[in-house]
């Protein structure tokens, strides 16, 4: 064999290096490695991509037209206004749903012999997750691209500039990178894709309507009405509205409604950490 | 040269489940040793705590020196994996799999190219380097996951029933390449319930059942345990099973076995070849006719029966409640 030689041969001896620990770099190494597998693998499969593109669509349209109608909003009715008001809906709604193919993806990579593969290898711990997280955050970013110029189509705007306009898509994508976390722990945590794909749903849905994502909180009983005021999500949209100069931006008394920007930073980045810890302890642990 | 792999007392449980019970092993640098057993006996927990997967309940372990538990990263550096089932991502290339796997063992981006091309090539996979995994065969799934263990050129190997699903010519094939790497120097740990597998793969052979070593030795150490040679005759008529056996008894050295629905008579012998050409010649003087006859030398498969009572395909799964019985089989000193 002709190959460029790596030095495996250790001399075996009872002066074993002390513990190399794994550097950050080849933590960001090994997770882009791992990402750019992950996003290979999408182009092999675009059906997954073509759905995951489409799903959104659907709901612009049918929000806005259905809905659009009947929904008063900043104290019209205007079907106009309330396609400019449910944008960010949507979009921080996407991003959520992301996370579904996230948990999906990653019991599925972990009932498979692959996993074991990667656990003999000496790469960074956390690699298959974060490697997982950054290619879903890829194709959310993609979906919001498209889901921004079919929100053009049917009318929506955004006011504010370009910077803030950016910043509110930062959000929403943060918010989203934060969800795939959620989305990680619970694919390490069922070990069936079949209950990953289905187990997200239960959150998923009271999470996105009890929100001012889609109607206006003020019109909820007064308990449901703090928790919409109080939700992470609620936070990301309502920085939405404000950073695109969307209608409807809430006035309450809640801090997260009245400090939107900060509180969906804040909202986050806990998820992140929290998540992101216990995901990856889950993973080191796992014993398939 | 101190022991490429060596295990000392391992003990894991799963639940109530003691499902490897205190293992010691022993793999001398270059040489091979075969882990043999039925399923469920504990082979593939044995591999998965040699191999940084598992942490071991009790006990303590070395691959290439470094401890599994305190220096795992250190293991998986210098030691390849091939698992029981075909390790590979449908959706990738041959060539990308070995590439991303190259990449994640710390290669350069270009060192892990060159590796990829050098073992696909190796491996007979240069003509499906750049399909996609899902359209490989059984055979070829197996060689792109031993390529991807090999990517470093570790200087332990541990492969965890690696021909198991393959069809003989695949096996063979699969053999050639083992046999291969182990003249080129690499340690080799390897699990099977095909005892000729072991037979023709390894130098040392560990008979694993329930969680126990029950005996170890040299393939033919373990056959010499089982006893003797036998001679087998399939005669033609049912109605000769009679006389046959007669003739058998007074020349063999034990009790006659007969099995009636495929008319095979089996007797243990001493005397070789010529005890043979005397058994052929009585029963010609009888005029009985025979399909076959032959001296077989022991199998493994007899040594399993000899240690355990029952043949490695009939054995208990691990969870069964006969895992005192083992201890009680006269193994104590034959694992001596």
């Amino acid at each position: 064999m002709t190959a460029p030689t790596v030095s495996t041969t250790q001399t075996a001896s009872a002066s074993a290096p002390p513990h190399a620990r794994v550097g950050i770099g080849q933590s960001v190494r090994d997770s882009i490695v791992i990402g750019k597998t992950n996003l290979l693998r999408l182009t092999r499969v675009p059906e997954v991509v073509i759905f995951s593109m489409i799903q959104p669509v659907i709901f612009v349209v049918m929000f806005s037209y259905v809905f659009g109608g009947s929904m008063n909003v900043g104290g019209t009715a205007d079907p106009g206004v309330y396609r400019e008001f449910l944008m960010v809906g949507i979009f921080a709604q996407t991003v959520v749903f992301a996370t579904v193919t996230s948990s999906g993806a990653i019991a599925h990579d972990m009932s498979k012999g692959l996993i074991d593969r990667f656990r003999s290898l000496p790469m960074a711990r956390g690699a298959v997750l974060s490697g997982r997280t950054f290619a879903d955050l890829v194709l959310m970013t993609f979906t919001v691209i498209v889901l921004a110029i079919v929100g053009a189509l049917v009318g929506w705007r955004f006011h504010e500039g370009v910077l803030k306009a950016l910043g509110a898509f930062g959000l929403v994508l943060l918010l989203g990178y934060a969800l795939t976390w959620v989305g990680a722990l619970i694919g390490v945590s069922v070990r069936s894709p079949e209950a990953a794909s289905s187990a997200p749903m239960l959150w998923i849905l009271p999470v996105t309507f009890i929100s001012n994502a889609f109607v206006d909180p003020g019109q909820m009983t007064p308990w449901l009405r703090h928790v919409a005021d109080w939700n992470p999500f609620s936070a990301t949209v309502q920085a939405g509205r404000e950073l695109f100069g969307n209608p409807g931006v809430r006035t309450s008394g809640a801090w997260p409604m009245e400090h939107s920007v900060l509180a969906s930073l804040i909202y986050s980045v806990i998820i992140i950490v929290v998540c992101r810890t216990l995901a990856v302890r889950k993973y080191r642990n796992s014993t398939s | 040269m101190p022991d490429a792999i060596y295990a000392e007392g391992l003990v894991k449980h799963f639940g109530d489940v003691r499902a490897v019970d205190g293992v010691d092993l022993a793999v001398p640098s270059g040489s091979v040793l075969g882990l043999l057993g039925p399923n469920g006996a504990g082979k593939t927990t044995v591999v998965r705590m040699l191999t940084t997967l598992l942490k071991p309940d009790a006990g303590h372990a070395t691959v290439a020196g470094f401890d599994v538990v305190k220096n795992p990263n250190d293991v998986r550096r210098n030691m390849g994996l091939s698992g029981q089932f075909a390790a590979v991502d449908d959706y990738l290339t041959g060539r990308e799999n070995l590439q991303m796997v190259g990449q994640l063992y710390q290669l350069s981006k270009r060192d892990a190219k060159a590796r990829a091309g050098v073992l696909l090539e190796r491996f007979n996979l240069g003509a499906a380097a750049d399909r996609t995994a899902k359209t490989y065969s059984g055979g070829m799934r197996r060689r792109l996951d031993l390529a991807a263990a090999l990517i470093v050129q570790p200087s332990v190997m541990v492969m965890d029933e690696p021909t198991t699903g393959l069809d003989p010519r695949n096996r063979q094939a699969l053999w050639d390449v083992i046999q291969e790497l182990v003249k080129g120097g690499t340690t080799l740990l390897l699990t099977t319930q095909y005892l000729e597998e072991a037979d023709h793969l390894a130098h040392d052979i560990c008979v694993v059942n329930n969680g126990v070593v029950i005996a170890r030795g040299t393939a033919d150490q373990l056959k010499a345990r089982s006893g003797h040679e036998r001679v087998e005759v399939v005669v033609h008529g049912r109605e000769d099973i009679v006389a046959a056996s007669t003739v058998l008894a007074a020349q063999g050295h034990g009790e006659v076995t007969v099995e009636e629905h495929t008319r095979k008579l089996t007797v243990p012998v001493t005397g070789g070849a010529r005890l043979l050409a005397d058994i052929i010649r009585s029963l010609d003087e009888q005029d009985i006719t025979i399909d076959d006859i032959g001296l077989r030398r022991p199998t493994l498969d007899d040594v399993f029966i000899a240690l355990t009572g029952h043949t490695a395909e009939a054995a208990e799964p691990a969870e069964s409640e006969e895992n005192v019985q083992t201890e009680n089989l006269p193994t104590k000193e034959m694992a001596k």
